[in-house]
């Protein structure tokens, strides 16, 4: 059967199960729209909150850019797990408590302030609509892929497929859909991750296969590796290359910008007590790490699979041939890809052969003096497509390869639907109701949440099309936007009676200005592509690249609101004991939507 | 003890817990699976060394452990001072 068939069949069958549960479990009232009612148990909110963190950034990209750069591109691991530490930690618990539906409901009471409201609810739409560019990019690859169209017309029916999706139910929906989502994806992503390593360690491990040994060569994986890479010209993949301070900034950003976030704050909102918000932010972390132990072992894997498939006979011996690649079907996969735009290969000195190699490399530029090279030869390798490429670069089954186009679409789905939720609930109960027409009916608020999700996903969508960095690296960018403006309010909030009004309010402002700033100023004002003044190769900070910036913005945060609030009026005392009634979990009920 | 004094010693003993944790934490991570990798450098773990190890892997196993623990012990202090939920 031809793969296409195989595809539509993984494709349309997953969908068909989404849609199925969507249906059955329709929101009716705005309640049940936002937070599902609270009859979520842990292990099943861990896996609907595994889903709707894992997206395109996690399950597309992110092996991918660990698979060219190595052991430096561990920051996403650490990064995008060690922040749920912190949310389990300083914030699951207490919010919970607090028992309102949405982060910026807490901040607006804490602080006793509409203005703090808003400014964190105009927070959360810049962090969450940066996320969904990220998404789009990745929605782009996978449908672009699946439907073997070019990337952007595989966008424009993504964007299509994600609103019409996220429109169908409310979180409800969501929530039970996204445990199928999860199931679906989590399989799609280890078990060709499982057969590739069986095929080069045996063992079935990959987290272990990757520490094992490489069966063909009899060293270990890494070290086998190491050698093909730097054989190349390549740098050597598992040493430490890039600047250690922006490493550490960077996945310190990913860490706060994870309990930054509102898709993922929200979910804790849905537990039923708040000792079971302390464990569900330990179940989602398990059902997450099942992917980020495999993900190196996939990125690790996929590069030996790619640089054994371009250099048959060894990286000392002749290249693939051209020839090979359009016949043999071991190499159908780069023909496919081709197709998206996003894999690119040109034989440029005509000797029928396609090397793939570092030509900024001085040792290489000898070599290829010698054997009459005029550059690398694999012209266009985009980071994005290397998890979804895997199991056909692998040569496994043809089910395999169908499984993963379904768990690809599940991550981007899911996730971009989360957060066009988010978006809509901040613009229609926190903007709209909370703050402009506070007399609008349920049926209008439903309304003007429906009118912010189409507004989002166009916007998205038209940036997705000419993204600031590969799907991992705008997702980084959310991150330290979140990281930056909400995490900090958040946590003082709870840990510090004596931050008041305006220290909040100056905090994010000035925690969100000047990482938006230092964002647009490397990356393009509001993202449009050649508006920015400096490049992330040559930051204006020293190593500090924009991706990192976050941290630094989460700093600034903190400092600011400390001088303000140590400038201003005391905060009151029916604050402090909210404050104090938060902090135990003593007299926890149900939560509400209104004042 | 009355109610405040019991809710001060537990929130005390809650953030103590916290910071403790919050050691562990960044320790794995940002300790030895980068600042403190060239420390770790002799010990090889197949093919590379123990950073490597921690960065990829073990700091993922040891934030699992340490949120897992905080909420056992958590519910205990909670049902120690008399601010559980029952």
């Amino acid at each position: 059967m031809d793969q296409f068939i195989i595809n539509l069949i993984f494709v349309g069958a997953s969908f068909a199960l989404y849609i199925g549960i969507a249906v059955w479990a329709r929101a009716g009232s705005t309640s049940e729209f936002y937070a599902a009612g609270r009859g979520v148990h842990p292990i099943t909110n861990g896996m609907a909150t595994g889903a709707d963190w894992m997206s395109a950034a996690s399950f597309i990209s992110m092996a991918g850019l660990i698979a060219f750069v190595g052991y430096d591109n561990s920051t996403f691991l650490m990064g995008w797990t060690g922040g749920y530490v912190l949310l389990a930690l300083l914030l699951a618990p207490y919010l919970r408590k607090f028992g309102k539906f949405t982060v910026s409901e807490f901040i607006g009471d804490r602080y006793y302030s509409k203005t703090a409201r808003l400014v964190a609810v105009i927070c959360l739409i810049v962090a969450s609509t940066t996320y969904v560019i990220g998404q789009m990019t990745g929605v782009g690859v996978a449908f672009g892929r699946f439907l073997e169209v070019d990337n952007t017309t595989g966008l424009i029916i993504g964007a299509l497929v994600v609103f019409a999706y996220a429109v169908f139910g409310g979180m409800k929906g969501v929530t039970y859909t996204q445990v199928a989502q999860y199931i679906v994806l989590i399989l799609a992503y280890t078990i060709p991750a499982i057969f590739i390593s069986l095929q080069l360690t045996g063992n079935p491990i990959p987290g272990l296969g990757l520490f094992g040994e490489h069966t063909a060569s009899g060293e270990p994986l890494l070290a086998k590796l190491d050698q093909i890479v730097t054989d190349l010209g390549f740098k050597e993949y598992t040493a430490h290359h890039s600047n250690t301070l922006n490493m550490v900034l960077f996945t310190l950003s990913l860490m706060i910008g994870t309990a930054g976030l509102p898709h993922v704050i929200m979910r804790f909102f849905t537990v039923p007590r708040v000792s079971d918000a302390r464990w569900s932010a330990g179940w989602t972390l398990v059902f997450i790490a099942l992917l980020y132990l495999t993900a190196p072992a996939v990125g690790a894997m996929a590069r030996l699979n790619i640089t054994d498939l371009m250099w048959p006979e060894g990286t000392e011996s002749q290249a693939v041939s051209v020839e090979q690649i359009q016949t043999d079907p071991e190499y159908q996969w780069m023909l496919t890809w081709q197709k998206t735009g996003l894999l690119g290969w040109e034989d440029k000195n005509d000797d029928g052969r396609i090397q793939y190699y570092n030509d900024a490399s001085e040792e290489m530029q000898a070599r290829a003096e010698e054997e009459g090279w005029v550059g690398n030869e694999l012209t266009n390798f985009n980071r994005d497509i290397l998890v979804l490429a895997n199991p056909e670069i692998a040569n496994l089954p043809a089910w395999v390869i169908g499984l993963v186009a379904a768990g690809g679409l599940a991550a981007a789905l899911s996730t971009a639907a989360g957060l066009l939720l988010a978006i809509s609930s901040a613009v229609s109960h926190d903007l709209i109701k909370g703050h402009f027409v506070p007399g609008i009916s349920e049926k209008g608020e439903l309304l003007s949440a429906r009118i912010a999700m189409a507004l989002a996903i166009v916007v998205a969508s038209y940036l997705g099309l000419n993204p600031p960095g590969f799907a991992a690296q705008t997702v980084a960018l959310a991150f330290g936007l979140a990281a930056a403006s909400i995490f900090p309010a958040l946590m003082m909030g709870i840990f510090w009676k004596k931050i008041n009004n305006s220290g909040a309010v100056a905090g994010m402002l000035a925690g969100l200005v000047v990482t938006l700033v230092y964002i647009f100023l490397h990356k393009g004002w509001f993202f449009i592509p050649d508006t920015n003044q400096f490049s992330d190769a040559d930051p204006l900070l020293g190593p500090i690249k924009s991706t990192s910036f976050g941290a630094i913005g989460a700093a600034v945060n903190f400092l600011v609101a400390y001088i303000v609030a140590s400038m201003t009026k005391e905060t009151p005392q029916e604050i402090k004991d909210l404050v104090e009634s938060v902090r135990v979990p003593k007299g926890a009920g149900d939560a509400s939507a209104g004042h | 003890m009355s109610e405040k004094d019991s809710s001060a010693a537990y929130w005390k003993a809650n953030v103590r817990l916290i910071a403790w944790s919050l050691v562990i934490w960044a320790l794995v991570s940002f300790g030895f699976g980068i600042l403190l990798r060239p420390v770790l450098s002799g010990i090889s773990v197949g093919g590379t060394d123990l950073g490597f190890w921690f960065a990829q892997q073990g700091s993922i196993l040891v934030f699992l452990v340490l949120i897992f623990f905080y909420a056992w012990r958590m519910n205990k202090l909670d049902a120690e001072h008399g601010v559980g939920e029952e």
